[in-house]
């Protein structure tokens, strides 16, 4: 078992939950939703913890409905060499919301943006919570949930209408594209639409 | 050559060959078409990669007048999807396919382009053909190398067949329809339908 364990159980105490010795080696520790910015912060910044790389951010729901969907964060302090895993319950019945831990790793932006397509959890706080791998107009649902038809909810009819009428220079954002250097060289009538912040649209649809 | 061209030996004049005009003109553009076909590689997944051992020396493309890789659709003869399709880039075959000048033909290459093959699920299309319209389809998970070949060679035997005189045997453009589709709704359907192992999976699982 990783002693941050009990170090953070000691700083933090009822809102660190069980934790436990995984098969892969790695301790993972349940924490409360409410906590998950302020723990994160003090793992990230405490001296002889230093967990200040963010390895993976996913999230697991479960085929028993009476278990919780798990948000799982993966710490890895690079000094230290070792990995904690971190993870926060949240009611698959219920709101799926948790605090954004983009401002503590700016690499958690894609991350949690990726849970937020797949699984549908609203992250407080996030600067650009918006799909990142279904395009953004994409009306289905969220695809790893457990209640999402494995061939999605629509007929493949309007799933083929709906991708052939989508606007595939849309995915990029203005700021996505201003940080590639490329926004300058795009013809005007994309780089209007882009300022206009359109994301493309379903023909017939509200 | 025989088979186009009837031949009429005069008696004691075998110095000449008639013809109808429009033969020798099918005969000369189907050949240079199919003799110098530009394809336009769409490589999505694992069969890109025996698209590029079929590009590469062992087997040679170039042996078939496919010495060019397009890259651009303006210049290109034969799109050719290698690897399964996901709806999201479904516009973007269309853009590229509608920016081909015509004459223009469509290999479907390996189960996923041609049917979806083992992504019978929300993200994939099920066969190219719902979104363009198809000329061969390659079977194979991937197909090998000599499997696209025979492909090939098929379209040239498709190309050399075509005449310019003959709207029948010629394939127009097809724009997509008000809806933006390409077919009617329930033949998407009914062509998207599952089959073979997903018919097991019930579409609520």
């Amino acid at each position: 078992m990783n002693p941050t364990v009990e170090r953070v159980r000691a700083t933090f105490g009822d809102a660190i939950g069980r934790a436990a010795l995984a098969r892969d080696g790695l301790t993972g520790v349940v924490i409360r939703a409410d906590a998950l910015r302020d723990v994160m912060r003090w793992l990230r910044d405490t001296p002889g913890e230093r967990y200040d790389y963010l390895v993976d951010v996913t999230a697991v729901e479960f085929r028993d409905r009476e278990r919780a969907l798990e948000m799982v964060y993966l710490l890895r302090s690079l000094e230290r060499k070792t990995s904690l895993r971190v993870k926060v319950e949240l009611d698959p019945q219920g709101e799926l919301a948790v605090d954004s831990v983009t401002p503590l790793w700016a690499g958690a932006n894609w991350l949690e943006r990726e849970v937020y397509d797949m699984f549908g959890v609203v992250f407080a706080g996030h600067p650009d919570l918006r799909r990142i791998l279904m395009w953004e107009t994409y009306a289905e649902g969220h695809p790893l949930r457990k209640d999402f038809p494995l061939r999605g909810r629509f007929s493949r009819a309007e799933q083929t209408r709906q991708a052939l009428n989508a606007n595939p220079e849309a995915h990029y954002s203005l700021e996505e594209l201003s940080i590639a250097e490329s926004y300058d060289v795009l013809p005007a009538d994309m780089r209007e639409r882009l300022r206009r912040g359109e994301r493309g649209k379903i023909a017939g649809a509200e | 050559m025989k088979h186009v061209i009837e031949t009429k030996e005069l008696a004691g004049s075998p110095n000449y060959q008639l013809t109808t005009f429009q033969k020798l003109v099918d005969w000369a553009v189907s050949r240079s078409r199919a003799n110098s076909l530009w394809p336009m590689p769409f490589g999505t997944a694992c069969c890109a990669i025996e698209f590029m051992a079929t590009a590469a020396s062992r087997f040679d493309l170039a042996r078939f007048g496919m010495e060019r890789q397009a890259f651009s659709p303006r210049q290109a003869d034969v799109l050719i999807c290698a690897g399964r399709l996901p709806f999201k880039l479904a516009p973007v075959i269309r853009l590229i396919y509608d920016q081909m000048p015509q004459p223009k033909w469509v290999i479907s290459m390996g189960a996923c382009a041609s049917t979806g093959g083992i992504f019978d699920n929300y993200a994939m299309v099920q066969g190219i053909d719902t979104i363009v319209p198809v000329d061969v389809y390659v079977p194979g998970c991937p197909p090998r190398p000599e499997g696209l070949l025979y492909g090939i060679l098929l379209l040239h035997k498709k190309i050399k067949g075509e005449s310019l005189f003959d709207a029948v045997k010629r394939r127009d453009e097809q724009p997509l329809d008000e809806r933006g589709l390409r077919l009617p709704p329930d033949e998407i359907d009914e062509i998207s339908e599952p089959f073979g192992n997903s018919i097991h999976q019930f579409r609520s699982a």
